[in-house]
C-alpha cells in the first residue's frame, strides 16, 4: 500500500498525577519510543509535538520543546493543536511528511500535566470564544455534555445506568492488566452506582479523570523500515482528521446550540460516524475486518455511542453489543483493551497517540495479559473540541 | 444601592415576560438560522453569503435532553465561592421551526426529576446571579421552563 507508514517504536510515561512538568513526561516517552525502535535520536529527521496548551509558551511550541529537551540536532519540526485530536493531527503531520519524502523517520510526542478538577477555558474575558461562553453563560462543564448524551441514549434506546456501569467494569478490568494505566484495580457495578452523581445520570466513575501522561511514536517510511531490518512492522494505513459537515445537528462540545437544519440537508452520517468512515475509506477496510478498537470513553455512555459510530453494531444496539460480551477480551471485537480513558484519564495531547501505542502492542502480539489473539487490524477513534476528527487505522 | 440588570451576553435575547425571545440571525439568501447569532458571514457552505438579519427564535421547543450540575463549575462561570453550591438543571431544547437544539439553564426549582425527553418547554427571562466582584450588577440570561409548570 502506497499510503502506509511504519510504526518503528512506541513509548509511554506511566499515567497518573505525578506533579512534574509535561516536558519531563514527554521526554521519557520519546526516549522509550526511540529505544523501542532502535533509532538514535540524531537520526530522526523530523519531530512533531502535540501541543500542551496549559504549559504556556513551551507547551504551544511542543515539537521544539521536546527537540530541545532531547538535545538540539537540527531536525525539521512542527507543533500542532487540535484539542483532544492533537495527537492524531501530529501523527497525520508526520505521515504526510513521510509520504511526501520530506522526512524518513519522525518522532511524534504528546504529553500533559493536567490541572485538578474540571477542564476550563484559558483565562481572560473572551466572549468570542465558544468554549469561554458555555462556561460563562451556562456553567456547562464537559461532564454536563456527556450527561446530556447519556440521558438522550436512555430516552431513545432504553439504556440503563447498569449498562453504563458495565462499560466501566469492563474497562477497569482491562486497565488492571496494563502497566501504563493510572487506575489498575477492578471496579464493581455497585461501586459505580455508589459513586457521587456529577451530572445526572452520570456518576464520578462514569466519567474519566484528568491525568498527567505522555505517549510517543517513532514512524518511518516503509523503505527506511526495510533498511532498518524491521521485516514486518506495524503499519499505519489511515489517519482521519476530517471536520464536520454543515449542518452539524448533534450537540457538540463546546457549542451552546447545534447548526440549524433549515437551509441545508444534514449529511447521511453524523460527525463521529464520518470520522470513522473516512478512516475506513482510506484504509480500504471495514468494521468486519477489525481485531480491536480503542475509543474515547470520556464517559461510559459515550463508549456505547462509539460502537455505533464505528459500525461495530447498528444504531441503538451499543448496549446489546456490550451485554453480549462482544467488546471485552475474547469477544468478537474487543474495545479499549488498554483500559481506555476510564483507566488512564485524559492527558489531552497524549491520548490519541497512546491509542496507537496500544494498537501497536496488540498488532505485534506484545500486549501481554490483555492480548487480543491474532490481532491483524485495529482502529482508534476520538474527537477534538471545535470539530476535529481523529481516527487511525493500523494493520499488521 | 440600585442593581443594574445586565445581559450576560449582549443581543442574544430581549423582551419582557410573554415577549421574551432568544435572538438569532437569518441569512437573507439561504434562510439559514444562527444561534448564537452570526453577524459576520453565513456559515452554510452552499451559500455565497447574504445579509444577516436579526430574527427571534421560537418561544417553545421540546426537551432533547437534560442534566444537572452537582459541582460548582469553574470560572468564567460567575458564582460566589463563599456560598454553598446550589445545583441547577440544564436543558437542551429542540426547536421545530429552526430545526436546531439550544441549551439553557432550567428555571430555578426545576430538577431532573421534573423532566422527560420530549416534554414541551418555553423560553423565559432568567437571572444568573449577582456578580461576586461587583454586587450591584445582576447578570440576566434565558431559562427553559416546562410548559404548565408554575414559575
Ligand atoms: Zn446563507
Amino acid at each position: 500500500m502506497t499510503g502506509d507508514v511504519a510504526v518503528l517504536g512506541v513509548g509511554m510515561h506511566p499515567w497518573g498525577k505525578w506533579g512534574r512538568g509535561f516536558v519531563e513526561y514527554g521526554t521519557v516517552a520519546a526516549r522509550a519510543a526511540l529505544a523501542d525502535a532502535g533509532v538514535d535520536w540524531r537520526d530522526v529527521t523530523s519531530v512533531v509535538g502535540a501541543d500542551t496548551v496549559r504549559g504556556g509558551y513551551p507547551g504551544y511550541v511542543a515539537g521544539a520543546t521536546f527537540a530541545k529537551a532531547l538535545g538540539w540536532q537540527g531536525a525539521r519540526v512542527a507543533s500542532v493543536y487540535a484539542a483532544c485530536a492533537s495527537g492524531a493531527q501530529a501523527i497525520g503531520t508526520a505521515r504526510a511528511q513521510l509520504l511526501a519524502g520530506l522526512a524518513d523517520v519522525v518522532l511524534v510526542v504528546g504529553a500533559d500535566a493536567a490541572p485538578k478538577g474540571f477542564f476550563r477555558p484559558a483565562g481572560g474575558d473572551r466572549p468570542d470564544d465558544p468554549d469561554w461562553l458555555r462556561f460563562r453563560v451556562l456553567g456547562a462543564t464537559n461532564p454536563a455534555y456527556f450527561a446530556l448524551y447519556a440521558r438522550r441514549r436512555m430516552a431513545v434506546h432504553g439504556e440503563t445506568l447498569e449498562d453504563f456501569a458495565q462499560v466501566k467494569v469492563k474497562n477497569a478490568a482491562l486497565g488492571a492488566l496494563n502497566p501504563h494505566a493510572r487506575y489498575r484495580t477492578a471496579v464493581t457495578p455497585e461501586e459505580v452506582a455508589g459513586s457521587a452523581v456529577v451530572a445526572d445520570p452520570l456518576r464520578l466513575l462514569d466519567i474519566c479523570a484528568t491525568s498527567d501522561g505522555a505517549a510517543a511514536l517513532v514512524l518511518s517510511t516503509l523503505e527506511y523500515a526495510r533498511r532498518h531490518s524491521t521485516a514486518a512492522p506495524v503499519r499505519i494505513r489511515a489517519v482521519s482528521t476530517v471536520t464536520p459537515t454543515y449542518p452539524n445537528t448533534v450537540l457538540d462540545l463546546p457549542d451552546i446550540a447545534t447548526d440549524s437544519a433549515v437551509a441545508a440537508r444534514p449529511a447521511e452520517r453524523a460527525f463521529r460516524a464520518s470520522v470513522a468512515h473516512a478512516a475506513y475509506e482510506e484504509a480500504g477496510i471495514g468494521p468486519d475486518d477489525l481485531s480491536l478498537a480503542e475509543v474515547y470513553d470520556l464517559s461510559t455512555a459515550l463508549e456505547l455511542q462509539w460502537y455505533e459510530d464505528l459500525g461495530l453494531c447498528g444504531e441503538g444496539e451499543g448496549a446489546k453489543l456490550l451485554r453480549d460480551g462482544a467488546t471485552t477480551l475474547g469477544g468478537r471485537i474487543p474495545v479499549n483493551t488498554s483500559g481506555g480513558l476510564a483507566s488512564f484519564g485524559e492527558a489531552v495531547p497524549a491520548q490519541a497517540i497512546a491509542q496507537v501505542c496500544e494498537l501497536t502492542w496488540q498488532l505485534r502480539g506484545a500486549a501481554g495479559a490483555r492480548q487480543v489473539e491474532g490481532a491483524r487490524a485495529g482502529i482508534t477513534a476520538n474527537q477534538g473540541l471545535f470539530g476535529h476528527g481523529s481516527s487511525v487505522v493500523a494493520v499488521r | 444601592m440600585s442593581r443594574v440588570r445586565t445581559p450576560v451576553v449582549t443581543r442574544w435575547f430581549d423582551g419582557e415576560e410573554e415577549d421574551f425571545r432568544l435572538l438569532g440571525t437569518r441569512c437573507a439568501r439561504c434562510a439559514a438560522v444562527f444561534f448564537p447569532r452570526e453577524d459576520a458571514f453565513c456559515r452554510n457552505p452552499g451559500c455565497s453569503g447574504g445579509e444577516l438579519v436579526e430574527v427571534a427564535l421560537s418561544r417553545r421547543g421540546r426537551v432533547w435532553s437534560y442534566t444537572d450540575g452537582r459541582y460548582r463549575p469553574p470560572a468564567p462561570y460567575l458564582s460566589d465561592p463563599e456560598l454553598p453550591w446550589e445545583p441547577y438543571t440544564l436543558i437542551a431544547a429542540e426547536l421545530a421551526a429552526e430545526r436546531m437544539v439550544v441549551l439553557g439553564q432550567a428555571v430555578p426549582g426545576v430538577t431532573v426529576a421534573d423532566l422527560k425527553v420530549g416534554m414541551e418547554v418555553e423560553v423565559v427571562p432568567g437571572v444568573l446571579g449577582a456578580d461576586p466582584e461587583n454586587p450591584s450588577t445582576t447578570w440576566t440570561t434565558w431559562n427553559w421552563r416546562p410548559v404548565g409548570v408554575p414559575a
